[in-house]
């Protein structure tokens, strides 16, 4: 077959980024042509700056170099500017006469600076700051002048500004608002930001009007005049005075460009220009329901979207970003989001260390983020954005808000919170041993934008995650401007479909799914079989949403789930009988030593759920060794019900209100067999005193004098968290029927790998109250398909070691002969 | 009755024995997308599944930490090691990128249902 004709207008981040996600899906669907108005290769423009200021060097920012068009069998043109698009002939013109036909068209020509018409703006001398020539233009000005003026302190102006200082030149910049960076940051902000660059010598000149650039010697810019009849020396003058979508070409053919305010190419949500289905658009010439973008983040995801439809697999809509600006100013970290500005019907939570260099404002309106603003440590942003995106009640935690998601006990990493303050030898991922330079030379050097990225190449956040806001901190200083943060919540699986968690059980629910395979069909899976990330999570929303129905695929889960037993570094397994609620005899302790010496156990451990463990047993032995046990299965494996830890109670305790012991074993022989999105464990502790523990568990269980106190959402894990009050109830039977409900609750709809702290942050322990506690009914029904869904729940291994074990169950424990 | 007479008369897979190929189990005593382990004099290796009915083999030892890849999740033609996640490729025996590693891969084949191994 012949291959279609793909031409690209244009040849920057935003372009590139779609045609490697293209080349990805279809690598030999195109004739790929990429016209360039720039004589190079793809490179990281947000880098501009660490080369203006000589931190980097060009080759060192380049993406895709000149190679990788050949790689790719692309014809790269670069340094040809495309002067006409004919529609009628499905054809392009460059200003040197070359002409390429199309079939699609993918226009990405980014934006341009905007250089306000004052008198004097073409003298030599007088800049803009968008591209590598640029650049160049400035630093070459650095060597043979002293006076630089930069007009327009937003982010591009600063960072001119600084880079020019480190060359030695005399800055000053101008600016018309009352503060700098009056987009993204307040008032007090912008001044602690101002004071820290006065401090390195910076000057600012603010609320001034420019009237002329004035000529001096030789025809090049001389002074800078303002509209009070002031005038400073100027030998360069940068305007970084905003940016506009450069949508110039487009319109010239006939492209809709919007009117008014909102201009640039207008594109549908496939990234499909509205005029013309053959013609596509992304980046920030691109006007996308009335917004044009100008970080990086929103325009990767329109890459994504269209080249998933230049592919024509045609799934995949670009809805829109809510966009947070978390960047480096000259080496300083802020971040703003929202309506940070507020008004009457607002309130405000400030924290302001003007010494240590901190600012952090939270804006809240009926409970809820609005708007925040952050100088110096932003390793929260994320968090209070995502807070803001979902529109989620802060009441509960609005007294530790202030300080972050991580001031209870966050291990790992010494509390570390300010990135920029860390030296490179610091230690940032303590599960796998990753510091700071580690990561930044990985997102310089490989070019990485997004935090999967940096996970996937340098492991950091990639086991227990608790460093993750600080490695988005890091990569967010390190890529200079415009990182952006991905919502948790709306974030694809995987890589397999572009659908999220809640999606994907929405699907299952409406079109009652009971199989992977037709999960995977129906919801247009882009994987023949997934992968080890999305396999394991349909597994479970299948068999929680549909018990006794879906089919439950072995091969789908973790081998934990499989084995029935715990692996180890080694490849051997642990294995944990069960002991409900921590509670043994002699006849059952004298077997387990009895297994210990038969099978030459090598470690014998008291885990920290009140229950024996023996480590060490080859994958053969499992089902010989449950057999001599003779105990059925403690679950210590799985995603699933754990432990009920107990204290010892009324039974013996002097102190003891209620029967703990009892309590734990009912709790637990209830919730045998129970599957969940993550692991689950609980305690029962029979006074105030609590010596199970039960405030960091996921249901903790308090005996008071009167009846039992209930806890939900604790962990004793990465992130110690407190387990919050969920009600008093007075008998042994509640206490059943709430946790189970609770229990249940959970099971229908966290997501998979979601923690019950983490699932109840992100409803909300009203939405839990509403219905687990409020209202009798539901919670009777939860209650209900709990016990349902547990009910004649087999011990897994009794099955494997019967004597007529289906050959099936058998087989992953035998080893062949070769 | 000549010499080739006789070899003709041999089965596919007394063939494939002659050459060093010795049948393991069917193919059916392989779970899809799983795998089963082939104790052998180089070690233990570990035989794969696709949802295709491809098969393949290969040392069952992650190039990362020696993990069990028999006991990883099987995707595609590759499978995702149970101790760190690193995805190794089936018929090659590669670390898909950006991890560096490689297992050693043998040959496998599928005769008449059954699995041969040349280790």
């Amino acid at each position: 077959m012949k291959k279609m004709k793909l031409v690209m207008i244009g040849n920057g981040m935003a372009g590139v980024r779609t045609l490697e996600e293209l080349l990805k899906h279809a690598p030999d669907l195109y004739d790929i042509t990429v016209f360039g108005a720039e004589p190079h290769g793809n490179y990281n423009r947000i880098l501009l700056s660490p080369v203006l200021a000589g931190e980097m060097t060009l080759p060192e920012i380049m993406l895709n170099d000149l190679d990788w068009y050949g790689d790719n069998g692309i014809r790269l043109h670069a340094g040809k500017k495309v002067t006409t698009i004919d529609r009628v002939h499905r054809r392009i013109i460059a200003d040197d006469g070359t002409e390429a036909e199309y079939d699609r068209l993918l226009i990405a020509t980014g934006s341009t600076p905007f250089i306000p018409p004052i008198p004097g703006k073409d003298l030599a001398g007088v800049l803009a700051y968008r591209d590598i020539a640029d650049t160049e233009a400035m630093i070459d000005a650095a060597t043979h002048y002293k006076h630089a003026v930069v007009i327009g302190a937003g982010l591009l102006g600063l960072e001119a500004a600084n880079g020019l200082m480190l060359r030695g030149m005399d800055v000053t910049v101008v600016h018309l608002a009352d503060w700098i960076m009056e987009r993204q940051l307040d008032r007090a902000a912008a001044d602690m930001l101002q004071a820290s660059l006065e401090a390195k010598g910076m000057k600012f000149l603010l609320s001034k009007q420019t009237e002329a650039l004035v000529e001096g010697e030789g025809g090049r810019v001389g002074a800078v005049r303002f509209k009070d009849g002031a005038e400073i020396p100027a030998d360069l003058v940068v305007v970084a005075a905003g940016i506009r979508p450069n949508y110039a070409l487009a319109e010239s053919a006939g492209i809709y460009c919007g009117e008014g305010r909102v201009r640039g190419i207008q594109v549908s949500d496939t990234m499909q220009t509205v005029t013309d289905p053959r013609i596509y658009a992304v980046g920030e010439c691109v006007a996308h329901r009335g917004i044009a973008y100008g970080l990086v983040a929103p325009l990767f995801e329109q890459g994504k979207v269209c080249a998933n439809h230049l592919a024509n697999f045609g799934i995949g809509r670009y809805e829109g970003s809510v966009t947070s600006t978390k960047l480096k100013v000259t080496g300083i970290d802020v971040f703003s989001a929202g309506d940070f500005t507020g008004g009457a019907d607002t309130e405000e939570i400030v924290l302001h260390d003007r010494q240590g260099g901190v600012y952090k404002r939270i804006v809240i309106r009926n409970n809820r983020i609005v708007g925040s603003v952050l100088y110096g440590d932003t390793a929260d942003g994320s968090w209070y954005f995502q807070l803001m995106k979902d529109g989620q009640d802060i009441g509960a935690i609005r007294d530790h808000l202030m300080f972050g998601q991580n001031h209870l006990g966050d291990a790992g990493h010494k509390g570390e919170h300010k990135a920029v303050a860390m030296p490179d030898s610091a230690e940032v991922c303590g599960c796998n041993g990753v510091c700071k330079g580690t990561i930044v030379k990985a997102i310089q050097e490989k070019g990485l934008f997004t935090l999967d990225d940096v996970k996937k190449h340098t492991k950091a956040a990639s086991s227990c995650g608790s460093c993750t806001g600080l490695v988005e901190q890091i990569l967010a200083s390190t890529i200079g401007g415009a990182y952006q943060a991905v919502s948790v919540h709306d974030k694809a699986v995987c890589a397999c479909t572009e659908l999220s968690h809640g999606d994907v059980r929405k699907a299952i629910r409406d079109h009652r799914l009971l199989t992977i395979p037709d999960a995977m069909d129906m919801m247009a899976w882009k994987t023949p079989n997934g992968c080890a990330t999305c396999r394991p999570a349909l597994n479970y929303y299948l068999i929680s949403t549909w018990p006794h129905e879906a089919q439950d695929d072995p091969q789908s889960r973790f081998v934990n789930e499989r084995a029935h037993a715990n692996i180890q570094k080694d490849g051997t397994y642990s294995v944990v009988p069960q002991m409900l609620g921590g509670l043994t005899t002699p006849a059952e302790l004298r077997r387990i030593a009895d297994v210990a010496e038969k099978y030459n156990v090598p470690t014998v451990k008291v885990t920290g759920g009140q229950r024996i463990d023996l480590l060490g047993i080859k994958k053969d032995d499992l089902p010989k060794v449950w057999k001599d046990l003779g105990m059925p299965t403690g679950h210590a494996y799985g995603k699933s019900i754990r432990t009920v830890k107990t204290c010892v109670g009324a039974e013996h305790c002097r102190f003891g209100t209620q029967r703990s012991m009892a309590m734990g074993v009912d709790l637990e022989r209830m919730l045998f067999g129970m599957w969940s999105p993550h692991k689950v464990k609980l305690a029962v502790s029979g006074c105030p005193r609590n010596c199970a523990e039960s405030g960091i568990k996921d249901v903790g269980v308090i005996g008071v004098d009167s009846g039992w106190e209930l806890y939900v959402a604790g962990n004793g894990g990465i992130k110690t968290e407190v387990a919050q009050f969920l009600c008093k109830v007075a008998t042994r039977e509640e206490v059943l029927e709430y946790s189970a409900a609770f229990l249940q609750l959970y099971r229908e709809e966290g997501y998979y790998l979601e923690r019950t702290v983490h699932y109840v942050h992100r409803v909300g322990l009203e939405h839990v109250k509403k219905r687990v506690v409020e209202d009798a009914a539901t919670r009777r029904a939860l209650y209900e398909r709990l016990l349902y869904a547990v009910q004649d729940y087999k011990d897994p291994w009794a099955e494997r070691y019967a004597a007529d074990a289906a050959p099936a169950l058998r087989a992953p424990f035998e080893t062949l002969e070769a | 009755m000549t010499m080739n007479a006789m070899t003709l008369r041999k089965t596919d897979t007394d063939i494939a024995a002659d050459a060093g190929w010795k049948t393991i189990c069917a193919l059916d005593d392989i779970p899809v997308l799983g795998a089963r382990v082939v104790a052998s004099k180089s070690g233990d290796i570990a035989i794969f599944r696709t949802a295709d009915d491809e098969v393949f083999a290969m040392h069952d030892k992650c190039p990362h930490k020696n993990g069990p890849l028999s006991q990883g999740i099987v995707h595609g033609r590759q499978v995702t090691c149970p101790l760190h996640g690193w995805k190794i490729q089936l018929d090659s025996g590669e670390a898909v990128a950006p991890d560096v590693g490689c297992t050693k891969p043998f040959e496998v084949k599928l005769v008449d249902g059954q699995v041969l191994l040349k280790a």
